[in-house]
């Protein structure tokens, strides 16, 4: 890392509680000394690399999921919707259909394939991104709602702050979630 | 009438399972002639989302009550919205299970028994 090269490290562990955030927020503050550098907190169920780093945030933008609304005139309950979801977010009963947002993933699957159009995205929050400065160093920290079950949703959108398409070659620092479950799989991704 | 039990195994000594979504087997009885039909429950190691899919099965089979160990937030919504009547904190043998609900020795259960995952034997490997 001698700067200036978009190099992205992800600090990570199986354990929780060994000390990820301080290393995290440890380099990216010794990168932050010679060059600029942008640290992502993708721990998003309990973001605190900002204990450390004191930024003040300057910007928060929503994070959504498209989740299922049902036009109760157009649906004939078929069932197509209940057996195309793969989290079973959705129940399909003779005369009623029943969604269950928490569940749903956002795929996209039900009004795509619902055969009457009766199906369409409404977009519901489950947390924001959080971006604040301090130096030369960026922080973005996604937050998920408190509550909600699902992080990667936000990590993919704290993620995509990441500027190495962009002419601003930057380090990248992600701090991850501890374990080895799907967040830790899209923090690294 | 149908009455649907969870079930440890497909048949009528079984053993009530004492989850709902997570049961091997649904046990299908007609209480008045005891005549029976089995239901395989292959969503037992899905990630979540089970008591949902499960109820609605259930609903397709036309049953009327639902005997079981516990229930679910997320699975009661779904029988209830189907006007399932829904009978939780059963123990024993589907069979003995039957004969007490024929007796009406059995009460409906007024709401969620249990928390979400209930059932969930790996939950300390968060499933997100």
């Amino acid at each position: 890392m001698r700067g200036g090269g978009d190099v992205i490290v992800s600090v990570a562990s199986g354990k929780g509680g060994t000390g990820k955030t301080l290393v995290a927020t440890s380099l990216a503050l010794a990168v932050s000394e010679r060059t600029s550098v942008q640290i992502l907190d993708c721990d998003v169920e309990e973001p605190n690399a900002n204990l450390f780093l004191r930024a003040s945030i300057e910007r928060t933008e929503p994070v959504y999921v498209p989740t299922p609304r049902i036009d109760a005139d157009r649906c004939n309950h078929c069932g197509r919707c209940a057996e195309v979801c793969a989290y079973h977010a959705i129940a399909s009963l003779p005369s009623k259909v029943i969604v269950f947002p928490e569940l749903c993933h956002g795929c996209g699957a039900c009004s795509y394939l619902c055969p009457e159009s009766a199906i369409v995205e409404a977009n519901r929050q489950v947390g924001v991104v959080e971006v604040g400065y301090r130096g030369n160093l960026e922080l973005v920290q996604g937050r998920l709602n408190t509550g909600e079950p699902m992080p990667t949703p936000v990590i993919r959108k704290t993620k995509m702050y990441i500027d190495g398409q962009t002419d601003n070659h930057r380090d990248v620092i992600i701090d991850v979630a501890p374990g080895t479950s799907c967040p830790v799989v899209e923090a690294v991704n | 009438m149908k009455i649907a039990v969870s079930a440890t195994a497909p048949d009528l000594d079984a053993l009530v399972d004492p989850r709902f979504g997570r049961a091997p087997y649904f046990i299908i009885v007609d209480p008045d002639s005891m005549q029976f039909e089995t239901m395989e429950n292959s969503s037992g190691s899905a990630p979540g989302g089970t008591g949902i899919s499960v109820a609605q099965a259930i609903v397709g089979k036309g049953v009327q009550a639902v005997l079981t160990g516990s229930c679910g937030p997320n699975a009661y919504e779904v029988l209830s919205a189907a006007g399932v009547q829904i009978i939780a904190g059963v123990s024993g043998t589907v069979r003995d299970a039957i004969l007490s609900f024929k007796q009406g020795k059995l009460a409906s259960t007024p709401a969620p028994d249990v928390p979400p995952h209930f059932g969930r034997t790996d939950e300390l490997t968060s499933g997100h």
